[in-house]
Parts: C-alpha cells; structure tokens; sequence
C-alpha cells in the first residue's frame, strides 16, 4: 500500500463559478488540472485549451479502412476466389458492392468513435483516486469540482490550498492515490 | 472575441417564435432526484401487472413457437408457394420500422439542435434497440434451416463457398446486424454518464457494483466530455445515416423482385417513411402511459407529445402521398398486372379490407392531430397512435401478401391464412419487446439525466444572473 499525493479539489455550486475559477486556475499558470462537472460545460474546452478532440480520427481510420476492406472483400470473394456467373452481370461492380461496403463504413466508423471515445478517456478503469472521497460522489449530481494535480510544476499543498480559497472553492481536500 | 461577438439579445426572437423550455427550471439536485426516483422506489404494482404477461411471452411462448418451428420447419407457418413471405417478413419489416423512429428522434433531432428531445432521447433509443432485436430473428428463422445462418457471413466454409454479394438480401443481413449495434452502442454510450450517477447514488454494494461496471469508471472530467461529445456527435451522424439505410435496403429487397406491387422505385422511401411512421406510432404508445406511471409528467411535457404528433401528422400526409403516387402509377404505367394487384387491394375478394385499413388509418385518420384539442387529449391520441401501429401493420401485409396472392400465371394463384405458430412467434417478440422494455424503465434512468441537465437555463455559464432567480428549489 503505497500512498502518493493526487492533488487538491475544491468544490464549487454552478456552472458559471467553475468557469470563472477555471479562467483563473489556468491565468496563475497551472497546467495540470481538471474540472469534473454533472455535465459538459460550455466553453470550458477553451478555457482548458483543448484541441479538436482526437476521437473523429479514430472514427474515420476505421470507417475509411471498413470501405475500403469491403469493396476488396466482395471483389475476392464474387470475383477472385468463387467466381459464379449469375445473369450475364460483372463478377465485380460499384453498384453490387457499394451498399453493403457503405454499412460497414457506418459500423466500422461508429465503433471507431465509441472505442476512440474509450481510448482517449483511459477506460475502463475500476479505480480513480478521487472515487475515495464521499463528497465527489456529488459531482455526477450537482456539484463541480476542480482539482489540482499534485505533479504540477506550480503545486504546493499550503500555496495551492489558499488560491482555491480564494477562488471560492468549499470543502477543499487533498486527495491521495492509495493503490 | 468576447467584444467582437454579436449581441445575443438584439437577436432573441419574439416570445411566440422561442423555443419550447426543454426542461423545466429546477434546480440540478431537484432534476437528479426527480429523475432516478422511479428507479431507486420500490417497484409499483403496475409494473409487475405488465411485466408477468410479457416476460411469459419472452420466456414461453417465443421459445416453444421456435422450437417448434426449428425442429419441424417452415411448413408450420402459413407460408405456402404463391405466398412464400408471410407474417414473418412482415413482422420483421414492422419491427424495423419501429426502430426508425427511435433514430430519428435520439440522432437526428440532436443534429438539428432541438433541445426538446432531449428528455426523450433515450426512452426512443431503447425502443430502437430492443425493435432492432426482435427485428433480426425474423430473418434468421425465416431462412428454415437456421443452423444455416451463418452462411450469411463472409465466413470461409469448407466448401469455399461465400455470400452473394448481387442481392440485397445479404445487403439486409449486414444493414440489420449493423443497426444493431450502432443503435446499442449508440444508445449505451448516452448511458455511460447517468450508469456513473446510479453508482454515486447507490446505497447497496451489488447495486453499485453492477453500475460501477458498466460506468467503466466514468468520473465526468472535463477531458472525458469533451472526446464524449465529439463521439456522441460522430455517432449521431452515423446513426442517423442509418435510418436512411437501413429500410430502403428492406425496400430494395422487395423493388428487386419481379412482381407486381413491389416492382417499385418508390419502395426505398416508401419503406423510410412508412417506418417512421410507425415507430411515431409506437413512441406514443410507450411515452403518453410511462410518463404518467413513472410521474414524469413534468419532464415529458404536452410539448413533447404535442410535437410528436406533429411530427406524426408530417409523416401520415408523407404516407398518404405516396399511397396517391403508387395507385396513381399502377394505373398511369398502363401495366395490366400493376392495374390487378392495386385494384385488387381495395376491391377484391380475399384481402381488400388490408387495403382500406391502410388508407383510412395510416393517412387518414391522424389527420384528426391538425386539430389542437386533439392533440390535447391523450387517451385520444394514444389510440390513434395504437392504431397507427396495427394500420402500418396492415400496410405491410398488403405489400407482401396483396402482391403475392395474385402473380403472373392465374394457376399459382392461392390464399395466405397464418397459424398459431406465426401468431406464437409474433407474440413472443412483443412480449420480447415489452419485457426489455420494462426492465429497462425500472433499472436504468429512463430519461437522460446529464443531457437534460445540460439544457437547463442554469446549466449555461454565460446566463445574465437575473435569470438565474427564476429556478425554483
């Protein structure tokens, strides 16, 4: 049972006090913080300084690879492996071979957003050291949470404590990995 | 950016053309507990009072009809040689109609940003899904030799055989398979966030193990909603896609054919709008009752049955245009056996009601929703949606039976009549339906929780603090 530090969480009461305090976490210079909200709050993406999130890559990879694999595997398998005349029609064509090469683009490109979504977020995961504190339970009902890292460069537990204060932040706690 | 950006208030429309609220103005905690009470309450007696009789279906009946089925084959069903699609084709296109709505209303009304939907994205979601499901047996033990099925894989046999990639019947098998899980993954991914609302709030360990599970430990970072709603928005788009795919490649299944009645290049639209319709339908029918069971009268608003129905009335005028254009072109194509099969639905002597049913219903009779008062009135408006189900129903069985009956040749003439054994299994899948159905209401919220708290008014960071005064506790 090792037990390193996490960081410090701060409570806060609406959507418009988390975004507030995010402008100033991220305006002292911080860099490695979160905030954890009931749900996604607008604008905090921009405050954050989060990119184009990565999962519309994964969705197209796989999409583009579904087409692209399909129309190969129906040339293969009516046109190269088994070929069977049927009607005076082309062993291979667009028409024949696009609707069914089109749904797997569909299924191949969705499973690529949700096993992207799954990725990027490092699920699943049974542990989060902030899964320890009772009060976080209340972030997926009605509070918003923002919590220092421990690993940031600017992150020092008495310092750090008294600008979350300052924030207006309740119930500020420190948290610790225990693994 | 803050000082360039146009005033919002000098463009707020005015108060007639706003928005509907989407949600009422309540307070985060209020809306948490309104919304989870049914599933954290005690189980009410009317749930057990219609779960028994469906979960009998699901677990009797369904099962000794297959059984039945498999181990005897297809000839117990009324399928026969000029009728060789019978009630299970028609209930597999039904069951995929209904699923459409579903789609529509959790993909593509979030496309079009109508907030409105949001409570009820994912009660239709369900619906998308466990239709889906019920749809997907049909053609599996429609095939006869069901230990076949996996033919229609592109799986290597032993004989080196593959699948025959001309026909939209494989298109069907790879449409139907794909809209399964695009609909469940879609559906299951909405639900990640309120799984990790019902582990915070569960009391009991196996309770919050289960949803813990499932939660995949979820824990609302701001970096997690923001893949989330990039993969939320990807899927919906993909989704939607689907409800243009899927059914038209049903419809494919029958424009391919020969035949008169289904030689249609109408019918992929045709099998598009008639599943909406239907699945309107069948929305209506889970909605108006739940929402009144599960106190959620609050939530899901008249607004919200209003609008379906409007959107109802849209697609039952949709359907009464294509019904003009069908009859108008069997009679303008100057094709004898067109001009037989369409006089044949509305005045022959087998099955000319299916066809009466057909129009007086599913054009109509909502047409009786341009009227508010109507609209109003829910037990109304329950019963024209319930009939709108049986009417699509009978739409189906006069595209498939009305057009077989009578082919070409007058010596392969024959009639259709259905056995217990179609009826068994018709049975079972509603029950199927409605076990699932249930299940799903009493265990997991059945309005998305996170969503409708994201419409809230106070949910928006940037509202003025005035506004802010009007939620109540």
């Amino acid at each position: 049972m090792s037990e390193k530090l996490y960081g410090l969480i701060a409570e806060f009461d609406s959507s418009a006090a988390i975004l507030s305090a995010a402008e100033k976490v991220r305006d002292a210079g911080y860099r490695r913080w979160d905030v954890f909200s009931p749900f996604p709050v607008h604008g905090l993406d921009k405050v954050m300084g989060f990119k184009n999130s990565k999962v519309g890559w994964f969705s197209f990879v796989f999409g583009a690879g579904a087409f692209i694999g399909t129309m190969g595997m129906i040339w293969f398998m009516n046109d190269f492996d088994y070929p069977i005349l049927i009607g005076g029609k082309p062993m291979f064509s667009v028409p024949m071979s696009v609707v069914p090469s089109y749904i797997l683009l569909v299924l191949a490109a969705a499973l690529g957003a949700f096993i992207g979504m799954i990725a990027l977020n490092q699920l699943p995961r049974h542990h989060h050291p902030l899964f320890g504190k009772k009060r976080f339970a209340l972030v997926s009902r009605d509070k918003f949470v923002l919590a220092i890292g421990a690993g940031d460069p600017k992150f020092s537990e008495s310092e750090t404590r008294n600008f979350l204060e300052s924030l207006g932040g309740a119930n500020i706690d420190l948290v610790e990995d225990k693994d | 950016m803050a000082e360039s950006a146009t005033n919002l208030e000098t463009l707020a429309p005015p108060a007639e053309l706003r928005r509907m609220e989407a949600v009422p103005n309540r307070s985060l905690g209020w809306l948490t507990d309104k919304l989870t009470a049914f599933n954290e309450g005690k189980t009410p007696l009317w749930w057990w009072i219609l779960f028994f009789p469906a979960a009998f279906c699901a677990a009797f009946v369904l099962p000794a009809a297959l059984i039945y089925k498999i181990s005897v084959g297809v000839g117990v069903w009324g399928n026969n040689m000029p009728v060789m699609w019978g009630w299970d084709i028609i209930n597999f296109v039904w069951w995929v109609g209904v699923a459409h709505a579903g789609t529509l209303i959790s993909a593509m009304l979030f496309l079009t940003r109508q907030h409105w939907r949001n409570p009820i994205g994912r009660a239709a979601e369900a619906m998308t899904v466990f239709s889906v499901a019920m749809a997907g047996l049909y053609p599996a033990i429609h095939v006869g030799r069901s230990w076949f099925d996996w033919f229609m894989f592109p799986i290597p046999t032993y004989e080196g055989m593959w699948p025959q990639f001309r026909s939209p019947l494989m298109w069907d098998v790879f449409a139907v398979n794909t809209y399964l899980i695009v609909s469940t993954t879609f559906w299951y991914m909405g639900l990640i966030p309120d799984l990790a609302l019902m582990r915070d709030r569960s009391k009991t360990r196996v309770k919050k193990f289960l949803y813990g599970l499932f939660a995949l430990g979820w824990t609302g970072s701001a970096r997690q909603w923001h893949n989330y709603e990039k993969a939320y928005l990807i899927l919906s788009g993909l989704a939607t896609l689907l409800v243009f795919t899927v059914s038209s490649i049903v419809g494919m299944d029958f424009a391919t054919a020969q035949l008169a009645g289904w030689h249609e290049t109408i019918f992929p639209f045709y099998f598009v709008a008639g599943a909406v319709t239907c699945g309107f339908g069948m929305v209506l029918v889970l909605l108006i009752p739940l929402r009144k069971l599960c106190h959620l009268e609050d939530i899901i608003t008249m607004a919200h049955i209003d609008k379906i129905c409007k959107m109802t009335l849209m697609m039952a005028c949709v359907m009464g245009y294509i019904y003009a254009v069908e009859f108008f072109i069997a009679w303008y194509s100057g094709s004898p056996y067109d001009a037989w099969v369409f006089g044949h639905r509305m005045f022959g002597h087998q099955y000319w009601y299916g066809g009466w049913i057909m129009i007086c219903i599913n054009a109509s009779l909502p047409q009786l929703l341009w009227i508010k008062k109507v609209r109003q009135n829910l037990p109304l408006v329950f019963i024209i949606a319930l009939l709108l189900n049986i009417g699509m129903w009978f739409e189906r069985f006069v595209i498939i039976v009305g057009s077989l009956y009578q082919d070409f040749l007058p010596a392969n003439w024959g009639v259709y009549y259905p056995t217990w054994v179609d009826a068994g299994v018709f049975l079972g899948t509603l029950g199927a339906f409605f076990m699932l159905y249930l299940l799903f209401v009493r265990f997991l919220p059945m309005i998305p929780v996170s969503e409708v708290k994201a419409v809230t008014p106070q949910a928006d960071p940037h509202r003025s603090p005035n506004e802010m005064k009007g939620a109540k506790a």
